[in-house]
């Protein structure tokens, strides 16, 4: 019988079921952060427990870690103990890889996992952070679990869950120019909405996807989680195969042939079936603004905020009037017409290389609005960092006017110290526009990084290929 | 974890909907690097009539006397009587934490949200559905007679009221089991222990990359 990519990985880890269905997992890559980790090892020391297999962690601090200023080190005792705590465990426990606190490899735990080569085609990999889904775009089976099931990781190599429905969404045909991997995935979350993927994993393919880079990939796995799915996923093809070659942790020599011939049957059959099927054509895919506070109220550039009034089904309405009046905006209002307050290129989403040269590419040779209070490029880890200071892009961005900063979360959840402050508007290149996500009284337009960069320069949103 | 059989307890009764986990443990306090300590910060936005963050000194800042768990006859609860689509929000562990490290063993309600009532298993904390004119009872009862217990026995599945009622509820056979007997999901899991050192022994023949 033809197999899912999901079968295949799903099937190729389950070490035990019960009558239910109820499986366990096999789990091959354990990420871990500060922020959800301390108690698991806290947990498994109480049972006097040892980890499974300790060769499975990579290990970095991400969501404290303050992006400027690095030899003050981390003001704020809490974020600093957190941090402290996560270098102690990894001390006590071990690790395969631990980038710390200013290490020149630390980033954002799903940058820096695929760029060290640690996470592989095959694999099922967790961390204790919704947007692992990132990591399918290698063809991987990926989640984000809570603190109990980290420990249960930690202690036993597996996980415990229950096979989720298949759903493929297919993007045939060329994306237009200034249509990025980013628009792709707030496209398909304004069709599906948030909780379209609930209960699903998905696959995304077609010509549009097959024609993306591994970082364009994981800027739309990233988000899949964003479609309420705990997982989406990419097969494996020469690009996937081309971006491993000679990372860290790739295999070497005989063992890199052996791997890249199993990868290679990392693909839905012809004839898979799949529970549902979602088509979209690439080329009437336009530039995507979210104007609510939930990633699925998005537009394109060329749009206008929604007007309730116009909306029949009072939940919805309802909910669009508390969104407006959240992120103070009109009804009917020209998407272009939006200013900005600050933008912020950065997050697990968009803080690739890829990313930034893209930026770049609009910045060059112009200013940051007079209007736009401050604009923070945080790329997503050392090694992005340095890539893109030995190509100059930084120098591109500091001559704007914008602040280069050290790899981090940042403003994508205001863990640390870059914030919104209250009624502040961000065209931002993260995943969530929630209440508050940014900083309290925040209100955040999700964007790809050509649209930050272009508001950056404009002052209020514009389509990017109207810059030339 | 530990073992849930029976309990008689205080009932606090919380008359809102859609209490979501910001509101149970807000957003500064997930720095803590301790599954233990944040009962002092449960409902903190409601409890407290200043802003709370991490390190303060809780027992000297205001308390809001009409926040319901500040009234002096709900010192000391163990059930915690709420309102449809209970935990709703972020998948936080954080909450169950807190409602537990507070003190409460139960929360009764008509619905919970989903991540929220698979943690607090995780946690032993029980949380029991009934149906929602049976809860429009307890709350009538709980708020009109001081010192108002229940008594809750898992084995029986049963819930008792101090006039005699009985109500019954459902749970799974295999949550039962954990919370009877105070087993945590590591614990099973590990019972197959052979199965996962079997599979990994071959992963590791076959696909000898994913273990350098
Ligand atoms: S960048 Fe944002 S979404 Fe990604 S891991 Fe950090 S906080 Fe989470």
């Amino acid at each position: 019988m033809p197999q899912s990519l999901y079968d295949k990985l799903w099937n190729s880890h389950v070490v035990h079921e019960e009558a239910d269905g109820t499986a366990l997992l096999y789990i091959d890559r354990h990420l871990v952060h500060e922020v959800t980790s301390p108690q698991a090892f806290e947990g498994l020391k109480l049972a006097g427990r040892k980890p499974w297999r300790i060769s499975s962690v990579v290990a970095t601090a991400d969501h404290n870690t303050p992006t400027d200023h690095w030899d003050e080190g981390i003001k704020d005792p809490i974020s600093r103990q957190q941090v402290e705590t996560l270098d102690a465990n990894i001390r006590e426990f071990g690790a395969l890889a631990y980038f710390p606190f200013k290490d020149k490899k630390q980033g954002i735990v799903h940058v820096v996992g695929p760029e060290n080569g640690a996470t592989l085609p095959g694999m099922t990999v967790v961390c204790g952070d919704s947007h692992t889904s990132t990591h399918g775009a290698f063809a991987c089976l990926a989640h984000g679990i809570g603190t109990s099931e980290v420990e249960h990781v930690l202690a036993t190599q597996t996980l415990v869950a229950k096979k989720s429905r298949s759903m493929l969404i297919k993007v045939e045909g060329v994306l237009g120019r200034g249509v990025t991997a980013k628009d792709i995935a707030l496209a398909v979350i304004g069709r599906i909405g948030t909780a379209g993927g609930t209960g699903y994993a998905l696959e995304f393919a077609g010509s549009a996807i097959r024609g993306l880079s591994m970082e364009g990939r994981m800027t739309l796995c990233n988000m899949a989680i964003e479609a309420g799915a705990r997982a989406g996923m990419i097969a494996v093809d020469d690009i996937t195969i081309d971006y491993l070659k000679d990372r860290t942790f790739s295999p070497q020599g005989d063992m890199w042939n052996k791997a890249v011939g199993y990868w290679r049957t990392l693909i839905s059959d012809d004839g898979a079936a799949f529970d549902a099927v979602v088509e979209l054509d690439a080329a009437l895919i336009e530039p995507q603004v979210t104007w609510g506070t939930s990633p699925e109220m998005v537009t394109h550039v060329g749009g206008t905020v929604p007007d309730p009034a116009k909306i029949d089904d009072p939940v919805k309405r309802s909910g669009i009037e508390r969104a407006l009046s959240y992120m103070g905006l009109t009804a009917n209002t020209p998407i272009a017409e939006i200013p900005v307050d600050k933008v912020f290129i950065g997050s697990c989403t968009n803080s690739r290389i890829e990313d930034l040269r893209a930026a770049a590419a609009i910045v060059r040779g112009r200013q940051k609005a007079a209007s736009v209070k401050q604009v923070l490029i945080v790329p997503g880890s050392g090694l992005v960092k340095a890539q893109a200071e030995a190509e100059g892009l930084h120098q591109i961005f500091i001559a704007a006017g914008f602040e280069w900063r050290e790899p981090g979360c940042s403003m994508c959840l205001a863990m640390n110290a870059d914030r919104l402050e209250p009624g502040e508007r961000c065209a931002s290149t993260s995943n969530r526009n929630f209440e508050g996500r940014q900083g309290q009284g925040g209100r955040t337009h999700l964007v790809s990084p050509e649209m930050a960069a272009a508001a950056a320069i404009a002052g209020h949103f514009i389509d990017v290929r109207t810059l030339g | 974890m530990q073992a849930f059989t029976t309990l008689d307890g205080l009932v606090c009764p919380l008359d809102r909907a859609n209490v979501d986990t910001d509101a149970i443990i807000p957003k500064q306090f997930l720095k803590s690097i301790k599954r233990s300590g944040f009962g002092p910060n449960l409902f903190d936005e409601w409890r407290y009539r200043d802003h709370g963050e991490p390190g303060m000194d809780n027992s000297k800042r205001p308390l809001n006397p009409e926040f319901v768990l500040n009234f002096p006859r709900y010192a000391g609860a163990q059930v915690l009587l709420a309102r449809e689509n209970f935990g709703c929000g972020s998948s936080r562990e954080h909450a169950p934490w807190a409602l537990e490290d507070y003190g409460f063993r139960v929360v009764i309600a008509p619905s919970f949200a989903d991540i929220f009532f698979n943690n607090c298993f995780k946690n032993g904390l029980l949380p029991i559905v009934l149906p929602a004119q049976t809860v429009d009872l307890l709350f009538a009862e709980a708020q009109a007679k001081e010192g108002y217990r229940l008594a809750i026995n898992l084995a029986d599945q049963t819930i008792k009221t101090p006039m005699g009622l009985v109500f019954g509820f459902d749970i799974t056979a295999h949550r039962k089991h954990c919370l009877l007997n105070g087993l945590d999901e590591i614990g099973l899991t590990l019972n197959h222990a052979d199965k996962i050192k079997a599979f990994e022994e071959k992963r590791r023949l076959e696909q000898p990359w994913l273990f350098a």
